[in-house]
């Protein structure tokens, strides 16, 4: 199964989108660690060859400790991040307190899944609750598991083999920064699709923290 | 087959296509009309006041130019304009009811329109038409929050950006824009790069031509300006 899912990750390169359609064709990342969890994304959005937005932040806020990383068309994955977010915000009220990572991972899901035939994202949710800590959710094709950590979007099969090789549990939050900002940056220097600058979120009890890596800060690898 | 009568259902009605896409398969050599597209050059930017739009006056159908003159900044609200690209006759009908569906939100919150507002009420309906309304769109405005730029594609995808330009004219519009775009101009520095974003636009697309329309939105209100610039005039000699 973990095969299969390689396999329709690296079919997104093989789709690259019509002049018309807009799509995210991205680099997005999770890690989880030990009281939270780091979440980055590139900032490229392109409709066929050309970039529409070089500075687009994928990493949308699902709840205050809760974020969703976006890839794919760029509509069907701003349109399912916004009713997440509505849906969660009303499900939190009626809990009366922040909701679960887990009901978060899961109202994306129940949208994705219900709706796979027609839609053409997938977003990643990861983020601290009281209960669980940190924890990191892919929601690929409507389906729901949770990872130590996760890459996706076109971007993402370039890096399969850094991430592996370079993941250790145990991890502590600036190594974790660390890992997800490098293989990020090697994933943009690799899919034409995937580039601009790196935004990051680390999430913990006491709260979130946004970090944008701009152009000359982007760590460099051998590149000619 | 007969239908009993039925209440006019109102909103838009795509009964057509299905037609047409039947009637071309079917029919050899038939070519169906096509709807109108605004082969545009629009353009939108935040100077240290507020936001300036601008757009060329160029309608064309297919390779005719059917209109030399037309309007492209739209009204919202009146502190909200909006530039139309892509299809002509689905970006006019689309601000036109935003425009209608703000001025009711407005006095049903009592509260003076935001352009978050405008820019999240046309994506959720573009999505909903799944990119069949053609319509390419730069909302700009000033609201209590300040001054706000967005673009929106016809899949319903947007962007909240200091500067932008779509159409046909696009690519020329932004490499000028990239070039000479820096955050808090001033008014006459920020219109004179807007004019030449549309300018650059207008010379080098086949789509976009005329003149340049310029709408400057500041905490004040707003001014519209048509035929700012007309970059390609034929000289008398």
């Amino acid at each position: 199964m973990h095969s299969a899912v390689r396999m329709l990750e690296s079919s997104y390169f093989g789709n690259l989108p019509g002049v018309g359609e807009v799509h995210t064709g991205t680099t997005i990342m999770a890690v989880e660690f030990d009281g939270g969890v780091v979440v980055g994304s590139d900032s490229r959005v392109s409709a066929g060859e050309a970039v529409v937005n070089r500075v687009f932040n994928k990493l949308a806020p699902l709840h205050q400790r809760i974020y969703c990383a976006l890839s794919g068309s760029a509509a069907d994955a701003q349109a399912i991040a916004d009713m997440a977010t509505y849906q969660l915000e009303l499900h939190g009220m009626e809990l009366e307190e922040p909701p679960l990572v887990l009901s978060a991972a899961n109202t994306v899901r129940n949208i994705t899944y219900k709706y796979r035939e027609e839609l053409s994202a997938h977003l990643m949710v990861a983020g601290w609750d009281p209960y669980e800590g940190g924890q990191v959710y892919g929601t690929l094709e409507g389906m729901l598991i949770r990872q130590p950590f996760a890459i996706g979007g076109s971007g993402s099969s370039y890096i399969y083999g850094y991430v592996d090789a370079t993941y250790k549990p145990g991890m502590s939050p600036k190594e974790c920064q660390q890992f997800t900002t490098n293989a990020i940056a090697l994933a943009m220097g690799r899919d034409g699709s995937s580039g601009g600058v790196i935004y990051l979120v680390t999430i913990t009890a006491a709260g979130t923290k946004q970090e944008i890596i701009l152009g000359k800060e982007l760590p460099q690898f051998y590149d000619e | 087959m007969l239908h009993s009568a039925r209440e006019p259902q109102g909103g838009f009605s795509f009964e057509n296509c299905q037609r047409n896409a039947f009637l071309e398969s079917s029919l050899k050599g038939l070519r169906v009309p096509h709807a109108r597209k605004t082969g545009t050059t629009i353009a939108g930017l935040v100077f240290e006041g507020g936001v300036i739009l601008g757009a060329d006056t160029r309608a064309t159908n297919d390779s005719v130019v059917a209109n030399k003159n037309c309007e492209k900044i739209h009204f919202i609200a009146p502190n909200i304009y909006c530039c139309g690209a892509g299809v002509a006759a689905d970006a006019e009908m689309t601000t036109q009811l935003m425009a209608s569906n703000m001025e009711l939100h407005a006095l049903s919150t009592g509260r003076k329109p935001r352009v978050a507002t405008v820019s999240r009420m046309l994506r959720q309906m573009l999505f909903r038409y799944q990119g069949h309304i053609g319509a390419s769109l730069i909302i700009g405005g000033v609201d209590i929050t300040g001054p706000h730029l967005y673009s929106v594609h016809p899949h319903g995808s947007y962007s909240h950006l200091l500067f932008t330009a779509m159409g046909s004219g696009q690519g020329p519009a932004i490499s000028v824009l990239e070039d000479r775009f820096k955050p808090d101009m001033t008014l006459e520095e920020g219109q004179q790069l807007v004019v030449e974003a549309v300018t650059a636009g207008i010379l080098e697309d086949l789509g976009s031509g005329s003149n340049v329309d310029v709408c400057v939105i500041t905490q004040a209100g707003i001014k519209i300006q048509r035929a700012v610039s007309t970059p390609a005039v034929l000289s008398k000699s």
